[in-house]
This record gives structure tokens, sequence and C-alpha cells, in this order.
């Protein structure tokens, strides 16, 4: 089990936390307290991952080089 | 010979020319003649000083011939020369009076065909595997879900618009573009800038570090693809910390950076998708997740409840716990009567067997037994006396034989002759005591006699005594009743009827003998 408290979590980690989770209450091999346990932490990522997958907003932009070219700023990349 | 010699020593009609006359005169005819030349050859030294300009020999088995690429050419040039490389240049040539040198001023260099190009590529990946710049652990994982992804490709030209559109497509994300040249001479250092641009951003900053980066470009010519095959582009490539994506050209082709990209895509396209996973997938995941983890609950609830049911009517009831029990105590109670009746039974029989054998006769013969034992001790009682007696007197007259008075009247003789002396020692003694206290008192009673108011009365002195008191007055004696006048020899009474005493003595009080 994961250590890392579930808000912090990556969508990746959150995931597969949560498909150990729903594993491990499928196959029924623990006591049915840890079981409740496990539904809630289950909820809980479940919670996060969709969270993680609401945050999917497109946003594009072209680097905009100085001189030296280095990278300076962004401006509105129209690439259609 | 001798027309030359002839020459020589005249010297005469032959122009003479200064040395910058002669020299401008090689140039101008070598220019003139040579103005727009193709050479093949292979590629020898090659020198970049910082003027920007390249150097370089062309050489074949036997000759040499040097070039020069003035800075902007240079720049423009695909193919950068190096050495070993099999090239067609094409150019001028001209001369350099002030070293007596000729030389190519390059203005195109194209590798001389596509065999050359490729074998140089071969020796470039030779290079860079050697160096470990390919070595499958160094290669990193693409993160599962980026949230800025950096493209390095044209910002115009329909290998972004494919990015973007198949990004929107699977899960719309965050994206940088780093524009750069995706062919010609900038290609490369641009690529290569952009690669490490991205690296050197800060996470969260106003320019947000891609997590991913992308370099992508469409299809074309080796030629054309032919930046992205720069030791430059995958050196950058390779140090490279964000991970990285190489889409370069059509599926067919490889070039040097997709060797060291973490990831080949085969199109940019397939870059989006190997980028970010499907949104719409991970959502039914997450909800497919979700209904699996409550859909377990419930059997597991509902196997926990069918267990609880099934164990509770495995469970027998009290009654019947009991009846068992129950039954054995109704069997046992009804036996245990019998069972005390049978027990009566053989313990009288027992009781029977035995006083069957008490009878008088059996206590009558151990009667007489006994007796018979009790008559034979008896018997031999009175011999056994008589014999212990005798063997006592006999053992006493042993002793007594022993026995000897001698020594006892020896001791009472002796004993006695102590007592006699002892007894005549003692009579002596008092005897000598005896006497002489006698003397003492007579001494004493001498001395009495002397003191004594008898003696005085004899000479001449009486006591006049009235009613036994002694009178020492002549009141006192007119006042008595009677008088006793004693003498020496008798007491006269006067007066009171009172008859004379006979020589009634009034003994002394204190007369006594002690003898």
């Amino acid at each position: 089990m994961s250590d890392t408290p579930i808000e912090e979590m990556s969508f990746e980690q959150a995931m597969a936390e949560l498909e150990r989770v729903v594993g491990q209450l499928e196959r029924g091999d623990v006591a049915l307290e840890e079981s409740i346990a496990l539904y809630d932490r289950g909820a809980a990522l479940k919670a996060r991952c969709e969270t993680k997958l609401k945050e999917a907003e497109e946003k594009v932009a072209a680097i905009t080089l100085d001189a030296d070219g280095n990278a300076a700023g962004t401006k509105p990349l129209d690439a259609g | 010979m001798d027309l030359i010699d002839e020459d020589t020593e005249q010297g005469g009609n032959t122009p003479e020319f200064s040395v910058s006359e002669l020299s401008g005169a090689v140039k101008r005819m070598i220019e003139g003649e040579f103005g727009f030349v193709r050479v093949r050859g292979e590629v020898g030294r090659v020198s970049r000083p910082r003027s920007g300009h390249v150097y370089m020999d062309l050489k074949d088995d036997r000759s040499v011939i040097s070039g020069v690429m003035w800075k902007g050419v240079a720049a423009r040039q695909q193919t950068q020369p190096e050495e070993g490389m099999e090239i067609i240049a094409t150019g001028r040539m001209t001369t350099f009076p002030g070293q007596s040198k000729y030389q190519i001023v390059i203005e195109d260099i194209r590798p001389a065909g596509a065999g050359a190009l490729m074998a140089m590529l071969e020796k470039r990946k030779a290079m860079l595997s050697a160096e470990g710049l390919f070595d499958p652990a160094r290669k990193k994982a693409l993160p599962y879900l980026p949230e800025v992804i950096g493209v390095v490709t044209s910002p115009s030209g329909a290998v972004i618009r494919d990015i973007l559109h198949r990004l929107r497509d699977r899960f719309p994300r965050k994206v940088l573009v780093w524009p750069v040249a995706v062919q010609g001479a900038a290609c490369a250092p641009e690529v290569a800038r952009a690669i490490e641009g991205f690296n050197r951003l800060s996470v969260g900053g106003a320019l947000p570090r891609p997590d991913l980066l992308i370099v992508a470009r469409g299809g074309g010519s080796v030629e054309d693809l032919w930046g992205f095959n720069e030791e430059v582009v995958a050196r950058a490539a390779a140090a490279s910390d964000i991970p990285l994506i190489s889409a370069v050209g059509h599926e067919t082709d490889t070039t040097l950076i997709d060797f060291v990209s973490d990831m080949r895509a085969p199109t940019p396209t397939a870059a989006a998708e190997l980028a970010v996973p499907v949104r719409m997938e991970l959502l039914a995941f997450v909800g497919d997740s979700g209904a699996r983890m409550t859909r377990a609950m419930g059997q597991r609830l509902e196997m926990r409840s069918q267990r609880l049911r099934d164990l509770s009517r495995a469970l027998p009831r009290p009654q019947e716990l009991l009846e068992t029990p129950r039954q054995r105590l109704d069997v046992l109670s009804d036996r245990l009567p019998s069972a005390l009746i049978r027990l009566l039974d053989r313990q009288k029989l027992r009781l029977s067997e035995q006083s069957g054998s008490l009878r008088p006769s059996v206590l009558t013969r151990a009667l007489r037994s006994e007796t018979q034992r009790l008559d034979d001790r008896a018997a031999r009682l009175a011999p056994a006396l008589s014999r212990m007696v005798s063997a006592r007197r006999e053992a006493l007259a042993r002793r007594s034989d022993k026995l000897s008075l001698r020594s006892v009247q020896r001791d009472i003789i002796v004993q006695s002759e102590r007592l006699s002396s002892m007894v005549r020692r003692l009579d002596d003694a008092q005897r000598a005591r005896v006497e002489a206290q006698r003397a003492r008192l007579d001494a004493l009673e001498r001395l009495r006699e002397t003191l004594g108011y008898r003696e005085t009365l004899r000479r001449g002195y009486t006591v006049v005594r009235g009613e036994g008191k002694v009178l020492t007055t002549k009141a006192a004696a007119e006042g008595a009743s009677g008088l006793e006048i004693e003498f020496a020899d008798g007491t006269l009474k006067l007066g009171g009827g009172a008859g004379t005493r006979k020589s009634g003595k009034t003994p002394p009080p204190e007369q006594g003998s002690l003898f």
C-alpha cells in the first residue's frame, strides 16, 4: 500500500492503487472490517482519479525566443 | 636547348612581370577558366575557425585541393562537411596570392550519393553507441499522464496540427511548442537548442517545464531529415532529463535521434498517442472500478450473511443438545434400582458364603488349639522357673564368693579406731571446757556472794519490807500495815498479823545456775 496521501497522488499512482484495492475487494480475502476500510479508500482514490481526469484542459502556446535563441515567453499558437 | 639558353641570355622580348602582376594574371586566368566547377572528392582535414568560415581539403588518391566555404554559405548547407565524407562540391576556383595557393570557393556541398551519407551515419552511430548513448538502461519511462507536453517542431504545418488534434481527442493537455526549422542547416542547432531550452525551464515557472518532450517532423527525403542525424541533436536528446519521444519522418525513416530518444514514434500522430492515455477510457476504468468495488463489497456482504445463515442453521437447538443426555439419564435411572438390588443380592450371597464357614466347631477348634498351647506352656513354666532360679542362685553364689568381708571388716576397724580417738578427743576437749567454765563460774559466784546483800546481812544489816516492797525510808515504814525485817538468819514479821517466815529465803530473781 502506498504511503503517499491520496490527495497528493499522481493520477497514475491513484489509478494503480485503485486497481489494487478493487482487486483485493474482489478476491475477498480480507476481513470484513478491513474490507470496509478498503472500500472507503477505494472511493477516495476514485474521487482523486476523477478529479485528475476533469483537469483536462487544452492550452497550446508557442515559445517565443529572444535574440540569443532562449525562451523568452509565449504567444498563442494558431496551428489550426 | 640552345633556343632557351639564348632566350635566357637575351631576356629581351619576354615581358617582365612583377610578382603581383603575375599572381594577378594567374588569378584572372584561373577564375576565368574555372568560374563554375563541380568536383567530386573525399573531404580531408576540416577546420572551423571562429570566423565561421569552414576550411577543408578535397582529395582523391593522388591530389589535394584546398577549399573554403564562407560563413553564410556554410550556414545554409544541409550537409556539413566531415572528414572522410564523399561529396560533390560546387563552386569556383580562385587563388590566394598571399601564399601562392589556389583553392576552390565552395557554394554548395552535397553528399556524393545516398550511400556516402549512410556510410557517414553508420560511423556516427557506431561512435555514439560506443559511448553508450543507445543503452536501453538510459531510457526513461514516459509519464503516464503528463501535465505539460513540450513539442519541438515547426509551428506551422501538418505535424503540429496532427499532434494537437490527437492530443485533444485523447486527453487535452497543456502544450508548449518550441518552433524550430525542421530542415536545412539551421535545423540541427535549433532542435538541439530547443531540447536544452525545455530542460532548462523550471517546474511551475512562468513557462512551465514540460514533463514530456516530443521532437517531431513530417516525412521527407534523407537530406530533408538529415538535421535529425546530426550529432548535436543526438547528444541533446540523450542529455535531456525530460523523457523524450522522437517522431521524425515516416515509419520507415530512421534518424539518429530515434536511437537516443526514450521512445520512438513512427509518426507525429503516434507520438501524441504515446504521450497521453485516452481520457474516456480512464473515466470508464475509474467508473468501472467504482462499480466493481461496490459489487465486490455487496457480494462480500451477501457471502458473509449467507455464511452466517448457514452457520446459524448448523447450530443445533438447545433442546436437541439436551435430548441425548436426558435419554441417557432416563435409561440409567431405570437401571439404578435393579442395579442396587443386584448389588445387595451379591453381597448377601457373599455373606452367606462367609457365614457358612463360620461354625462353633471352628471356634472350638481354635480354642482347643490355644488351650493346648497354654497347657504346654504352663507345663514348661515351673521347670523353667526353677531352672532359672537355680541358675540365678549359682550366679549369685559365684558373685558372693567373689564378694569378701575382709576389706569391709578392715575398714570398720580403721573407722572405729578413728571414731574412738575422736570421741576421746571430744571428751577431753569437753571436759577441759566444762572445767574452765566451772572455775569461771565459781569465781563469779564468789564475787556475787561478796557483792550480794546477804553477806551484808551477816554483818548486821537488815532489809525492811512492807507489803512485799523493800522500804528504805521511815515514812514508808510507818505507812506500811506490816513490816518484815530480814536478817541474815531469817525474817521477823512485825504487825499485820503475818507470821514469821521460816528463813524464807526469797529466792533472788537471778540465782540460777547453769548446772
